[in-house]
């Protein structure tokens, strides 16, 4: 791009970055509100992403609140950025015109108190207080209770409609969310979903980080992708360190990341085949998921892999002998994997159960900014790993699995196949593992800086955005988990469905309730 | 369907011997119960109690204790420590039956899990229906509860399962640290357990917030009116800590 000039468009006034990279805070430009959704738009007509977009109070005047936005550029491996400052209690709302900010206009109302004007569906997120008192976007007076899933639910009205209303609590060994369907006898006409049962502040405890706690809040915000979020976090810190890795931390963190997806996709597909009643797969992969969890307790102790990765490195760096005992673990695991899930493409019951049940269609996938599995599940080439590579994966690729057909078949599909390829990709590495330090030395962090980090975590997408003050502390940390962008997929994927294929179509995308509520 | 019992036949068998044979093998580093060697702390350092990131580690008077109910498990505590005075056990066994009993100086013996009354236990000893209860947490202990409902484990042999609902249930096992958003709901399924009933509290979350304590989104795990049979510590625990906490409480473990 150029050097910005008067006649640039919005679009071409924003900061250009690229992943795991940092830039003074000064860089990114200041636009008026009109020209920075302007910006959205255009980008988003650029076939753009909208990766972040968020509030950060003014550090010394309260009546200001910044909207910072990242929008990735797919094709170009390149990050927006741009920043707008607004004064009043509300601002115009971009959703009719860009649906896939719906959700982050209303975090943005719940968080700061400014009103997205135009919303169509503004409601309550994670149902907490403002963070900025005296500040409400549905003027709730400061000592009136917020009850988790208290909210107008989108009801239809006839005389053969019923509504049926499922969680917090749910039948199984889940995480706690409240499901609403407008039901038209078994047909399902509408899903609603509310969440936020699970919030816990984390984001807000990150600010003036990092300290003790920093590194524990990313493993935890979606224990299934402790590598995902903790790889997200030491890129976003090291980006602003200016910190170095080996090459051997950088494949050891990938090594991690992929076995984490690997037992993820496992469990997944025998969950899949669990909830259509075909128990041989279930049980295999209920078992198999455990053997790729145990590679990466292998590696550091722990199956999810806490306190496998710090800034600047890895903490643990496995031997000859550990290396040797990983790689015949993973060709027995990946052998039995295989056998256990090509069982469900040669069964009529369960293909019969899978094909055409919850389609998303490739546009609706684009118009919500899907990211992960269900994303490429829609035959949409997005990957972090491809599109924004860090880490090892500038230097190496995985290719990208996609399905064409956006239906629970596809989902599951998409699955074994990054399954194979990351099977295939560990080998690799494991074969051919660098040698030297794992870890660097830890640098004071940039002040007055921003770095964005995006890591294709097993679900997606995990995008941490961290803004410094004037000492190099967190004064905003941003997540979007990949669920984040992906839960209003799963109620149109119910649309015109049964009620009864809810489990299945909700199990096919397995989404973060942890990592949506933070 | 010949490509079923084939696979059958090539998958084999794999559920544990456990507890009648060998416990399944922890992985080389796993992190137990972390353990000081005061003999080697410099005077006055407290370098493992500012590391801690959930102020497990209380040092007074130049005595240590370790809330292992607070206890994340993590390396940070050995990482800060100049005089490499913190290791990890490798025993799994961590399960307790008082919250008091997880604080503990250097020298101090776990007070494993005891066995139920004798009345609870001819009631749930052979036969146990939980409900599982997540209230504001990361999910982890979640997975690593449901990896004992898997054929490796096979928790049903036990006569151990878990329920739809709280009103089939015998009691509750609970993990997060208790979101605000979630105090109703986990109050709303205790109160629908019928008498006599029991409660696990699985993970550091549930036992004081883990990662979150002191977040005025959450209760600092399950509230003081909410009666605690069984405490697991860990973040997560290893689904082994998980069993066996579990199996001691229903008096089908030795005691020691």
């Amino acid at each position: 791009m150029s050097m910005a000039s008067t006649t640039d468009t919005p679009w071409q006034r924003l900061a250009m970055l690229v992943n795991g990279r940092a830039l003074p805070k000064s860089a990114v430009p200041e636009l008026s509100i009109t020209d920075f959704q302007r910006a959205i738009l255009d980008g988003v007509a650029r076939q753009c992403r909208v990766a972040a977009l968020f509030g950060m109070p003014d550090r010394t005047n309260p009546d200001v609140l910044w909207l910072y936005v990242v929008l990735a550029d797919d094709g170009s491996s390149r990050l927006r950025l741009g920043r707008t400052r607004i004064e009043e209690n509300s601002f115009p709302s971009l959703t009719p015109a860009c649906w896939q900010v719906h959700l982050f206009e209303r975090e943005i109302a719940e968080q700061f108190g400014r009103v997205p004007v135009g919303h169509p569906w503004l409601k309550p997120v994670r149902f907490h207080r403002s963070y900025q008192p005296g500040r409400d976007a549905w003027n709730r007076p400061a000592e009136a209770e917020i009850a988790a899933g208290v909210m107008d639910f989108y009801e239809v009205r006839g005389e053969q409609i019923h509504e049926v209303a499922v969680g917090p609590v749910h039948a199984g060994i889940i995480e706690p969310g409240h499901f609403r369907f407008q039901c038209d006898g078994e047909n399902v006409l509408h899903l609603e979903i509310a969440l936020g049962y699970q919030h816990r502040g984390v984001e807000r405890s990150l600010v003036a980080g990092p300290g003790p706690r920093s590194i524990h809040y990313a493993e935890t915000l979606a224990g299934d992708s402790t590598i995902g979020h903790a790889t997200a976090y030491c890129q976003a810190v090291e980006a602003l360190g200016g910190i170095q890795k080996s090459a051997r931390a950088q494949s050891l963190r990938a090594v991690a990341l992929e076995l984490e997806r690997l037992a993820n996709h496992v469990g997944d597909l025998g969950a899949l085949s669990g909830d259509v009643g075909f128990t041989s797969t279930q049980a295999f992969c209920g078992r198999l998921r455990g053997e790729f969890l145990n590679m990466t307790a292998a590696l550091c102790g722990s199956r999810f892999g806490r306190g496998l990765l710090c800034p600047g490195g890895v903490r643990f760096d496995p031997d000859t002998s550990a290396i040797e005992a990983l790689k015949s673990a993973l060709e027995r695991a990946e052998a039995e994997t295989c056998q256990a899930v090509e069982l469900l493409w040669n069964s009529s019951s369960v293909m019969a159960r899978f094909v055409d049940t919850g389609v998303i269609s490739r546009q609706m996938a684009i118009d919500l900014g899907m990211v992960g599995p269900a994303a490429r599940a829609c035959g949409l080439n997005r990957d972090a790993r491809q599109n924004h590579p860090s880490g090892l994966f500038r230097f190496t690729h995985i290719p990208v699995a996609t399905w064409e057909s956006g239906d629970v078949f596809a989902r599951a599909y998409v699955r074994f196949l990054e399954i194979q390829r990351s099977c295939e990709f560990v080998r690799q590495q494991l074969d051919s593992l660098p040698s030297g330090a794992v870890r660097s030395p830890v640098t004071p962090l940039a002040a007055d800086s921003m770095a964005v980090a995006l890591v294709e975590a097993w679900r997606g997408e995990a995008c941490h955005v961290v803004l410094t003050d004037e000492q190099g502390r967190f004064e905003r940390y941003k997540v979007v988990d990949p669920s984040f962008h992906n839960w209003a997929a799963v109620a149109m994927a119910l649309r015109g469905g049964q009620i009864s294929d809810f489990p299945l179509c909700n199990k096919s995308f397995n989404l973060s309730y942890c990592g949506h509520d933070l | 369907m010949f490509d079923i019992l084939a696979a059958r036949w090539k998958q084999g068998a794999r559920t544990m011997g456990y507890p009648n044979a060998a416990a399944p093998e922890l992985p080389g580093h796993f992190r137990g119960r972390p353990i000081f060697d005061v003999s080697r702390c410099p005077t006055g350092c407290d370098a493992c109690a500012k590391a801690c990131p959930t102020q497990a580690i209380g040092i007074e008077g130049g005595k240590v204790t370790l809330d292992l109910g607070r206890c994340l498990f993590c390396t940070d505590c050995a990482e800060a420590c100049p005089e490499q005075a913190v290791s990890y056990s490798r025993d799994y066994r961590l399960a307790v039956r008082q919250r008091e009993n997880l604080v503990l100086g250097p020298e101090q013996e776990l007070v494993l899990a005891a066995q139920l009354n004798e009345k609870l236990r001819s009631l749930f000893g052979r036969s146990l229906r939980l409900r599982q209860v997540s209230a504001g947490g990361c999910n982890a202990c979640e997975a690593d509860v449901n990896v004992l409902t898997t054929i490796g484990w096979d928790l049903s042999r036990f006569g151990i399962d878990f329920v739809a609902s709280p009103r089939h249930a015998d009691g509750l096992l609970i993990t997060g640290a208790v979101s605000k958003n979630m105090r109703g709901a986990l109050r709303k399924a205790y109160d629908a357990v019928p008498e006599p009933k029991i409660v696990i509290a699985v993970g550091a979350c549930a036992i004081s917030g883990g990662p979150y304590i002191g977040h005025a989104e959450v209760d600092n795990g399950v509230p003081a009116e909410i009666p605690v049979d069984l405490y697991v510590p860990g973040c997560p625990p290893h689904p082994l800590t998980i069993l066996d906490g579990l199996l001691r409480l229903l008096g089908r473990l030795p005691e020691r």
